[in-house]
């Protein structure tokens, strides 16, 4: 049986069904959950993905964790499963607090919208399963807030336990030691600012993102 | 009683402000060429219900800590400013 992949929808994601269909190509299952709803309808994994949740009103991604589905989630997180957030998806992982950090605007102050070059530091965690550390994969970023921070308690701790998932090859945003995307100790729950659904076919320019997938649809 | 509260949000010292630093860049250019250390945080404006000043000012500190400001990258200055 294939995996089934919920796909959260919050008002103001845009995302969501580029997503479903990254998902169905690689033979995937996925439908659309709509934040409103807390049940998770039996999903074996979670994709928050892009947009702008509740308008990014306050901070990016501080509404969202307020919706009825984000505590199921929590849950479903600590229980082990699978959870991936995408750009937007990543910014509520840390506001809900799944993922340390957070995400501030770009150090240029522009919305970058590119494909970006990034490079696989640990493969310990659900995207890495087909990949090996040091693999550099084409994946498009789209945003204004992508520049990770954290304290340098914090980053040490994600070096040390290997929990940084990807590294920019060249900083587009300023983000702190160059990180593209995390995870959590258990490495079930990662977020990223790449779009690897926007990289599953030549004729979006790269087919990178489907490695990421791939695994995703393993567990 | 009802108390009007002001709550300032603003990045943390240390943390860099990108927005802050572009203001900083622009200003030479009007000639303010003496102007540093820029820095660009919010100002919320709310009203509460609370028995004291006091009280209305720990119950928004409560919301700035689970809500209106994100301790990773801000702090929070709430000020009551009437009753």
């Amino acid at each position: 049986m294939s995996c089934r992949v919920g796909v959260v929808r919050f008002p103001g994601t845009n995302c969501e069904f580029d997503t479903v269909d990254a998902i169905r190509s690689l033979d995937g299952e996925a439908e659309v959950l709509w934040h409103g709803e807390p049940s998770l309808k039996n999903v074996d994994a979670i994709v928050i993905p892009g947009g702008f949740a509740h308008g990014d009103y306050l901070r990016c991604g501080a509404i969202a964790k307020f919706s009825p589905i984000m505590e199921s989630i929590n849950s479903f997180a600590k229980a082990g499963g699978p959870v991936l957030g995408i750009c937007n998806g990543f910014q509520v992982l840390t506001e809900a607090e799944l993922l340390p950090g957070a995400l501030q605007k770009n150090a240029g102050m522009k919305f970058l919208c590119s494909m970006q070059q990034i490079e696989f530091v640990s493969t310990s965690n659900v995207l890495g399963r087909q990949a090996q550390a040091g693999d550099r994969l084409l994946i498009p970023i789209n945003h204004f807030e992508g520049n990770y921070v954290c304290s340098p308690q914090v980053l040490n701790q994600l070096e040390e336990e290997n929990r940084i998932v990807f590294r920019y090859t060249d900083n587009p945003n300023g983000s702190m030691a160059d990180i593209a995307g995390i995870c959590n100790t258990e490495g079930n729950v990662v977020g990223m600012m790449p779009h690897p659904e926007r990289a599953t076919s030549p004729l979006l320019g790269s087919t990178d993102g489907t490695t990421l997938i791939k695994s995703l649809l393993i567990t | 009683m009802r108390f009007e509260v002001k709550v300032e949000v603003s990045p943390r010292e240390g943390i860099a402000n990108p927005e802050g630093s572009t203001i900083e860049r622009a200003l030479p250019a009007l000639g303010f060429v003496t102007a540093g250390n820029v820095r660009v945080g919010k100002v919320i404006h709310l009203q509460v219900d609370a028995d004291s000043a006091a009280d209305a000012k720990s119950l928004v500190e409560d919301m700035c800590n689970r809500f209106l400001s994100n301790p990773v990258i801000e702090d929070a200055l709430v000020e009551v400013l009437e009753g």
